[in-house]
């Protein structure tokens, strides 16, 4: 999708942006459209010789994952479970998103999941026993993430605690707030016909939703797309083939109209995947494509570097710890919506790290590197599909909760793995 | 000579914990003048660089420019001013491509968007103007041999047309040709009235291209000389403190020892 392609017009080198040397544009630009298929490709595959992670490994990873759930319960690929996974990777990945600004920058945030689960317990508290208005306590409950990450980002960037430590600490913290919070009252249910409900509930039911979305996403990309090459082609500068915008643009619509498709013969466009996918592109275009995102990037990829050319460090790395507990409190409401309650066994989950070991394993298994400077929000959509694929498996399958913990451990772990060996291969070919 | 001095410092003084990396420096560079800076390693020259610059300012000391004592306390109030450096260690932002980190922290945007397609368009003018060759501007930098880098930092400090330069140690990556390549460049600008501070541990670069040379010997003062008439062995002698003269040991007795 939008991943940095190899000239991805520049910017981070993005995903798949690090080409061997000898790849000119120039001599790209030159080539036929067999060279724009065999380009795409090896940008897709990327891996171990570029020392970057392309997309394909992974989505061949999904692709056994869904033939082996398939196999062993057919229900899997159904239009309704693939709908369900389509709301139930949104809290997931919208605090995955939140991880991927602070990955960035190569920091971590270990607080996320206890901050989604204050968040929900913030709005069920407010909107169910204080009687305060829907949105204002949505608004409370998001703000309240920010503070947070405030918070973080305040000791980790002004008084200079690692952030590891302030986003454990906070773990704790928030979890304990969480517990406290709900102490009083138990478990809340919140409304079920309400605003928060319904992020998960609300289905558009007109097919024209689903295809107008898939319409307006491939158009867009693939209108952008030739926007920036006549605009290079017009300054006299190479620019990929035009070849490649149509096979990236086709490859988006086949997966965009046919997962729309799947969708209405469900219920529609979930309000929930919207919402996401906007956020998504909206991330996605700040950090790539806006001054400050760029300031992001440089961040991650050389703090000395950034500071020289007059960077406020300090102040980007508070700003992206706030932009992590705000997305972490806004996937906490959806998480709060998806069970429609609130309640302290929900809140010890919250903080026993499950949420945020699944979003960490988003961001990484999708490309965004644990070395700072590498990825996009993108990167979020695949390796959340990929999660909770084996989360909606194994609890079709009935596989108990301590397997499962293993199992998202042990993904967790090859996927930083997959990320420790392609920053290696990319030492040996580069600088470190 | 008739201008003024475009950057001055008086007295600039830095510690680090316990170590004194500058006692009373004294410095002055005027336009069109390349001023080189010598001494052993430690002796304080990066340090000064990096007062200069904004990057880490001293204690003590006073900044002139164009006469006037100014501040500098950030990268940016150096930038204001028009000074442009290329640092010892080419620090860089690897995931970045080359236009990346050329337009670093002076992005061309539109209402915060960036301008990629005028920012590769102007990277490609300059690369060409200075002659330098560089396989794809969009490469990450990750990819550059060090003298590519070194290339590209010093035409990251070209590109704000800076009224004074500095070079910390530039040719120490570059082969023979790519230094004196670089050589003509330092004149190159030199001559249309650029101030230039070069810092090199290299009495044929110093020879070649600077006017005067000031040395600094463990983060003092040690010698001023004018390069058409000092000799090698006389600025090698200041530098290895053969040449210690009276001022210096004066003033050098009150302090704790060095080692
Ligand atoms: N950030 C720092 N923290 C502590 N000490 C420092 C720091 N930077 C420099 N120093 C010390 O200051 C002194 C001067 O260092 P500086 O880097 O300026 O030397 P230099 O003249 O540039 O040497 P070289 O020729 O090796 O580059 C050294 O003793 C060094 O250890
Ligand atoms: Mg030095």
């Amino acid at each position: 999708m939008s991943r940095g392609g190899p000239h991805g017009d520049g910017g981070p080198a993005g995903p798949g942006s690090a080409g061997p040397v000898t790849t000119t544009r120039e001599r790209r630009a030159a080539h036929g459209w067999q060279d724009s298929v065999r380009e795409y490709v090896r940008d897709l595959r990327g891996g171990v010789r570029d020392g970057e992670r392309g997309p394909l490994l992974v989505i061949a990873g999904l692709i056994v994952i869904w033939i082996v759930f398939q196999g062993l319960d057919d229900k899997f690929l159904s239009p309704r479970n693939l709908s369900n996974l389509s709301v139930d990777i949104v809290g997931t990945g919208l605090v995955a998103v939140g991880i991927v600004f602070v990955l960035l920058i190569r920091e971590i945030d270990l607080s996320v999941g206890s901050v989604s689960g204050l968040a929900g317990a913030a709005f069920a508290v407010l909107n169910v026993n204080q009687g305060v208005p829907e949105w204002l306590a949505v608004i409370v409950a998001v703000a309240a993430g920010t503070a947070v990450g405030a918070f973080h980002g305040f000791f980790h960037a002004w008084l200079g605690v690692p952030a590891f430590v302030v986003t454990l600490a906070g773990l704790l913290i928030w979890n304990g707030l969480t517990l406290y919070l709900l102490g009083a009252s138990g478990t809340i249910n919140i409304d079920e016909e309400g605003l928060v409900a319904s992020l998960t509930s609300r289905h558009f039911g007109s097919d024209l939703a689903a295809y107008a979305v898939a319409t307006l996403g491939t158009g867009g990309y693939f209108l952008a797309a030739r926007r920036r090459r006549s605009r290079h082609l017009a300054t006299g500068m190479p620019y990929r083939p035009g070849g490649e915008i149509w096979l990236r643009t086709g490859l988006l619509a086949v997966v965009a109209f046919a997962g729309a498709h799947t969708l209405n013969r469900f219920q529609g466009l979930p309000l929930a995947l919207l919402i996401f996918l906007v956020i998504l592109v909206v991330s996605d275009y700040v950090l790539r494509r806006t001054r400050y995102g760029r300031r992001v990037y440089a961040l991650g990829g050389g703090v000395e570097a950034a500071r020289r050319a007059g960077i406020g460090v300090e102040r980007v790395r508070v700003a992206m710890f706030m932009v992590s507990g705000t997305l972490a409190a806004f996937g906490g409401l959806f998480v709060a919506s998806g069970l429609t309650s609130a309640s302290p066994t929900t809140a010890r989950a919250a903080g026993s790290g499950m949420l945020l070991i699944n979003a960490i394993a988003a961001a990484v298994i999708g490309g965004t590197s644990l070395f700072g400077g590498r990825g996009s929000p993108w990167s979020v959509l695949l390796g959340v599909v990929v999660i909770q694929s084996i989360a909606s498996g194994m609890g079709l399958l009935g596989v108990q909760d301590a397997v499962q913990f293993m199992i998202t451990g042990g993904v967790l772990l090859a996927a930083v793995a997959a990320d420790a060996l392609s920053r290696r291969a990319q030492a040996r070919r580069g600088r470190p | 000579m008739a201008h003024p001095p475009v950057l001055a410092l008086r007295g600039i003084t830095k510690r680090f914990g316990g170590v004194q990396a500058l006692v009373d420096v004294d410095l002055q560079v005027r336009a069109g003048e390349v001023v080189a800076l010598a001494g052993d390693n430690g002796a304080g020259k990066s340090t000064l660089v990096k007062v200069i610059s904004g990057v880490s300012p001293a204690d003590r000391g006073i900044i002139e420019w164009e006469g006037r004592p100014v501040q500098v306390k950030r990268p940016h109030d150096a930038h204001a001013l028009g000074i442009a450096t290329v640092y010892q260690d080419l620090a860089m932002c690897d995931n970045l491509d080359v236009v990346g980190n050329l337009f670093l922290g002076r992005e061309i945007d539109r209402v915060g968007v960036l301008d990629e397609v005028e920012m590769e368009r102007r990277a490609r003018d300059l690369m060409r103007a200075l002659s330098i060759r560089i396989p794809d501007v969009r490469m990450p930098v990750a990819a550059l041999s060090a003298g590519q880098r070194q290339a590209v930092a010093i035409s990251r400090s070209l590109m704000g047309a800076p009224k004074v330069l500095l070079l910390d140690e530039p040719t120490a990556a570059l082969g023979v040709e790519q230094t004196s390549h670089l050589l003509d460049l330092i004149e190159g600008v030199r001559d249309r009235g650029m101030a230039i501070i070069l810092i090199s541990h290299n009495m044929g670069d110093i020879k070649a291209v600077a006017d005067r040379v000031a040395v600094l010997r463990l983060g003092r003062n040690n010698g001023l000389f004018d390069v058409s008439t000092v000799t090698q062995e006389q600025i090698i002698s200041s530098v290895t403190g053969a040449a210690d003269n009276a001022v210096a040991h004066r003033s050098k007795g009150g302090e704790e020892a060095w080692p």
